[in-house]
Parts: structure tokens; sequence; C-alpha cells
């Protein structure tokens, strides 16, 4: 059996966000309560009634496995969504990049 | 370009105002997500991978430097200092919150932009040809017959549930830039011979999961007659596409089972039950919003600029830009400009507010004040002088703005892809980003010539890649990201949906061979003017394949 995390999008800003121990949510992977098969169903009700509130927008769970005390998420997918940004960099921090690449390069 | 009347203002600043008090009530709990989530779609808001995200409609691609000033500055204040523009003209906003999403509207209403019919099954954003009202092959401006088409398909009341999202496009010219041929109506402005404009009607071509090329249904409507036309073509659809299945209820799958001729037999039917009625259009209307298109009065013709010939000479990279970047204008001694958001390895269609004050700036002061959104994910500055060409180049390459590959191969069509986007399967900006650096050696650009590689994140294909010359479609396959391509798409007025070369590459395989099917046709062509796309159609897939995988 796989551990799960629960996640959602937090409903005012939209950003991702994980049910931790305490039955909060944060931002932070690092604080997402690891939840075994046998609590899932419990935990989710929970999420669900944090939905229902109008904290939190379609909260779903998701398969993790834990590497040193961190969860990692399995699917690439939601390890991207976890990491809270997209895989490139983007703005002026992706302009700011390229132009150290050429430097680099040249 | 088109301003909003008395009415088009009231209306968007009561939209504004009617989603101001949605949010308002969604936050304080009185309106679940599921009552909610209509509401916000209709409103260009959706909840995508990382966080809310904001479509703003730039209706046919066209806007003012106010207006995108306003862009950028909604970009600073309640997004993260940057845009993407889009393949359907328009820019999305990444990282909004939804309390603040009705001030971001009520700034972006007041310089005449919405984000309505963003998102939802209804009639989205017209888009048009990049360079309408410049283009010197253009038989008339297709832009007023996109706003009127605007005016009548903004919340009409019979077609705000229909079946599915809806996309028109048009066109003045003969060669089509406004991939008309993929959309739901595609509509090809002309005349006929005794000189009277109308359209050619396509219907049913799209892309997603089911790509179609669209049907051609009446080769000539009279101008008077395109919304009782187009009026018909959805009410057909509305009664008749499907609603049970999602994947099936493009008006293209009803055209695909229904036929074309028996599609056609039905529009034309409803079409002289209404044809003679209110949806008829008063020439004086259509004069009337011409107007608003009209070019500038002080766009005159400007004998050839000797001062650009030197400048060309004696700088390579200001040729080459000129060469690739700029297009044929109408009137003599200008041309439309294409500022290239595809800088080498950068993610394509991406612009920061700086980036957009810029080009602002620039249309202000140097283009007439005119900004086009191009469906490449380019911007374009449709008229300007020849000889402010190089102060326009001068001020783009401090900017980063000046790279000059405008429809080579690091031009490359890319959806956010599960970078951003909540449907994805596969990343497609950073596969974008590595083609792009390896061919970023803008010699070997040039020598490869004109190639348009599209790449779409997952089957919904709004990378496009059903039409690219090198279509790449990104899938999930036991858990890692693989990658399909296929060969010989195109959008334009010959459109043709890529074929499938053969089994997916992984991550670390796909630039590796879309440089072999790159080299391949190098090796193949007859000449260096003959054109990826027309080199393949040639050839058909053999020479590829064998390439690629090492059998015939």
């Amino acid at each position: 059996m796989t551990d799960k995390l629960i996640t959602a999008n937090h409903l005012g800003d939209g950003l991702v966000v994980f049910l931790t121990a305490k039955g909060g949510w944060s931002y932070k992977l690092a604080e997402a309560r690891v939840i075994p098969e046998a609590e899932l169903e419990a935990a989710l009700a929970v999420a669900k009634s944090q939905h229902e509130a109008g904290i939190v927008v379609d909260p779903y769970e998701i398969e993790t496995t834990v590497v040193e005390g961190i969860p990692v998420p399995v699917r690439l997918r939601e390890r991207i969504r976890a990491a809270g940004g997209p895989t490139v960099t983007y703005g002026e921090a992706e302009i700011a990049e390229r132009a150290a690449t050429l430097k680099h390069a040249g | 370009m088109y301003r909003y009347d008395e009415f088009d203002h009231e209306f968007v600043t009561a939209r504004v105002a009617q989603f101001r008090d949605q949010v308002g009530r969604r936050v304080s709990g009185e309106l679940t997500e599921d009552q909610f989530k209509p509401l916000r779609l209709m409103n260009g808001v959706y909840l995508q991978l990382h966080a809310y995200m904001l479509r703003v409609a730039v209706p046919y691609g066209t806007l003012n430097s106010e207006q995108m000033r306003m862009l950028a500055h909604v970009a600073r204040k309640y997004d993260r200092g940057y845009g993407h523009f889009t393949t359907r003209q328009n820019i999305q906003y990444n990282w909004p919150k939804l309390s603040e999403i009705p001030d971001a509207l009520a700034e972006l209403a007041s310089v005449e932009m919405h984000a309505i019919q963003t998102s939802g099954n209804c009639i989205r954003n017209v888009t048009a040809d990049h360079f309408a009202g410049a283009a010197e092959d253009e038989v008339a401006d297709p832009r007023p017959y996109a706003e009127i088409l605007r005016q009548w398909s903004s919340l009409h009341p019979e077609f705000v549930f229909l079946p599915r999202k809806f996309k028109v496009a048009v066109t003045g010219a003969e060669r089509d830039r406004a991939a008309i041929q993929v959309h739901d109506i595609g509509l090809h402005l002309k005349k006929d011979a005794e000189g009277r404009l109308g359209f050619a009607v396509y219907i049913g071509g799209g892309q997603g999961r089911t790509p179609m090329v669209a049907k051609k249904i009446r080769d000539f409507l009279p101008e008077e007659d395109l919304l009782s036309y187009s009026e018909a073509i959805l009410r057909v659809y509305n009664l008749n596409g499907r609603r049970d299945n999602k994947y099936k209820a493009r008006i293209k799958i009803l055209v695909h089972e229904t036929g074309a001729d028996e599609i056609a037999r039905q529009v034309e039917e409803e079409w002289e039950r209404i044809r003679h009625g209110a949806l008829k259009l008063p020439q004086g209307e259509v004069e009337r919003i011409r107007e608003y298109f009209a070019a500038p009065d002080t766009l005159t013709a400007l004998p050839p600029s000797p001062a650009l010939a030197i400048e060309r000479a004696r700088d390579p990279e200001f040729d080459a830009w000129v060469e690739r970047n700029t297009h044929p204008h109408r009137i003599a001694g200008h041309v439309s400009v294409t500022i290239s958001l595809k800088p080498i390895g950068g993610t394509p269609g991406d612009a920061t507010a700086d980036q957009m004050d810029l080009v602002a700036d620039l249309a202000k002061r140097l283009a007439f004040d005119e900004i086009r959104v191009s469906h490449e994910q380019n911007l374009i500055l449709p008229h300007v002088a020849k000889s402010d060409l190089k102060a326009i180049y001068d001020e783009l390459v401090v900017a980063g703005l000046a790279t000059a590959n405008a429809g080579l191969v690091t031009d490359i069509i890319a959806c956010p892809g599960l970078d951003y986007c909540a449907l994805a399967n596969a990343r497609s900006i950073p596969v974008a980003q590595r083609i792009s650096q390896r061919f970023g050696d803008m010699e070997r650009q040039r020598d490869i010539g004109d190639l348009k590689i599209k790449i779409s994140g997952c089957i919904n294909a709004c990378g496009h890649h059903h039409v690219g010359h090198i279509g790449i479609l990104g899938v999930e396959k036991k858990g890692e990201e693989f990658y399909q391509i296929s060969l010989g798409g195109s959008g334009d007025e010959n459109s043709s949906i890529g074929e499938i070369i053969g089994r997916g590459f992984s991550t670390e395989e796909i630039v590796d061979a879309i440089e072999t099917v790159v080299d391949t046709y190098i090796a193949k062509r007859e000449s260096h003017d003959e054109t990826f796309l027309a080199a393949y159609r040639r050839l058909g897939q053999a020479p590829f394949k064998e390439a690629l995988y090492g059998t015939a």
C-alpha cells in the first residue's frame, strides 16, 4: 500500500496546499501529513469538509513516497504541482537566466 | 480600431460588478465551488495546476498602446510580472488571486478590455489574420466582420450553452494566416466576379483528440448575410451537436458523422427561414464598423528608404531581421513587423511587463499606435515605415525582442503544458526550449528555412501539433513523459493534419529525433527553395521513418 497525501488549491489565492498533521493546510510539501491507507477515508472527509467550508478547492489524494522524511509524490504531475511552480524559470528570472547562459557560452 | 460605444462600456462595467459580487459570495461561502465554477469560467478564470489563471480577450488580436500598457500593468500588479500570449491571440496570467481578479478586470475595462467568453461552451474570441488591414495581399480587412461577429455573439442568449466551445476565424487574403480551416467556422473574405465582398464559409475544422480539416459549405456568402448564415450554422449545431459525450460534442464531429452535404443542406434550409429577417447587415452599419478600422490618415505612401539599404548593408544581423521579421505592406514604404516572442531557449509566447511596455511605447511613437497578437504567439507592429525599422530594431535588441526567427525552426508554438496546465500529460515548454537551443545558430536556421514546429502537452492540442510541419505531442507512458512526432501538418490555405511517424521518444531522445527529421529533409530536399513541407509532401513518410527507426 502506498502512502497518500491530500492536496487542494487554496480558495483565495489558488495556490497548491497540503493537508497537515494538525488538520490545517500548508503551502509546503514538507509539512504535508503522510497518510496511511487505513486513515485515508477519515482524512478525506476532513478535507472535503474544508472544501465545503470554502477554505480550499477540490481536495484529492495523491500517492507519495517518503525520502529522508520528506514526501515525494509518485506522479510527475504531482511533483511539479507540489513544487509550487513550473520546472522552467519565468518572467524577469527567465531573461536573466538566458543572459547568464549566453555569457557563460560566450 | 474599434472603440466602445456607450452600450459596450455599460455592458462590460456591469459584467465586472456582477463578477465582483459572485467572487464576494464565493469567498464568503455563499456560493459553492460547483455553483461558482461556471460563473468564473464565463469570466475567463480557470483553476490551473498551480493557481488561478485569467485569460483576457484580445479581440481579433488587435490592441493599441494604452491597452498593451494595461496588460503590462496587470502583469505587475496582479501577477508575477509577465504574461503568456496564446494561439487564440489572447493573453493569460498565471498567478492572479481570486479576490483580486475583479479589480484587475475593472482596470482592464477602463481600456475596453475584458475576459468575457474566453472560456466555456460559447462562441469564443473571434480570431483574424494578424496582418489584417496591412497585408499587401489582402482583399479587404477581415476585422470589421470579426467585430460584427463579436457584437452578435457576445452573450447571445441562444448560444451561451452550446454543446461545446465554438471558435470562429476570419481571413481577408488568399494566403491563410489565421488557420481558418481548423476552426469551427472559418471565413475567407473575398470578392466575387462583380467585385462584391463576401465569404467562403468553412465549418467543422478543429484539432483536439479528433483533428479535422474544415469542409467548405458555401463558396460565396454575400457580406450582408454574415450573421444570418452564422446563426443558421450555430442553430443547426446547437440543436444537433452531441451533448452526451464531451469528446464528441464539437461541430466537427457533427459534420463528420452527418456528412458535410447534409449539414450544408440543413444550414441552408434554416438560413432560408431567417435570411431576410433582423440579422441582415445594413450596409450603413458595415461601413460604420469599417471606419473604426480604417488606417490612420498619416499612413501614406513613402519613397524607398536609402538609409535602410545602407543600414542593412552595414549590419548583417539587422539585415537578417528585416528579411525574416517584416511582411509586405499594402502602402508603399511600409512593412508589418513581427516581434518574436521566441528568443533562443525562451518560453514561447511569454513577455515580461517591461517588454510589453516597450512594445507599447514603440507602437505609440513609431507604429501608428497599433499592435497585434499573432496566433503563432508573437507580437506584430502592423504599420511601420521602412525608414523607422532600424530605430525599432535597436530598441527591440536591448529588450531581447529582436530574434530574427519569424517562421523559422525556432519560432515554435508551444502550449503551457505540464508546467502550468491542469490537463496536460507532459511538459511542452522545456522541449521547445531545448529544440530552440539545438537549432539556435541563426545561419543554420536560415539554411533550414520555413519550418513550423508545434508542441502540445496533451491530446487537446492547444499547441496546434496536428498542423505543425513537425508536430510534437506529449503523452504520459508508465509515469514518464513521451513525445510523439507527426509530420506534414499545415494550418494554411492548404491545411492538412500531420501523420504520426511511429513510436514516441523519451524526453532525452526527442530533440535528437527532431534533429534527425530536419537533417533528413536537408539531405533529401531538391533545392534550398524546397521547403520542409513541400519536401515531405513529395517524399512521404518513408525516408523520415527510416532515418528515425532504421526501417522503411
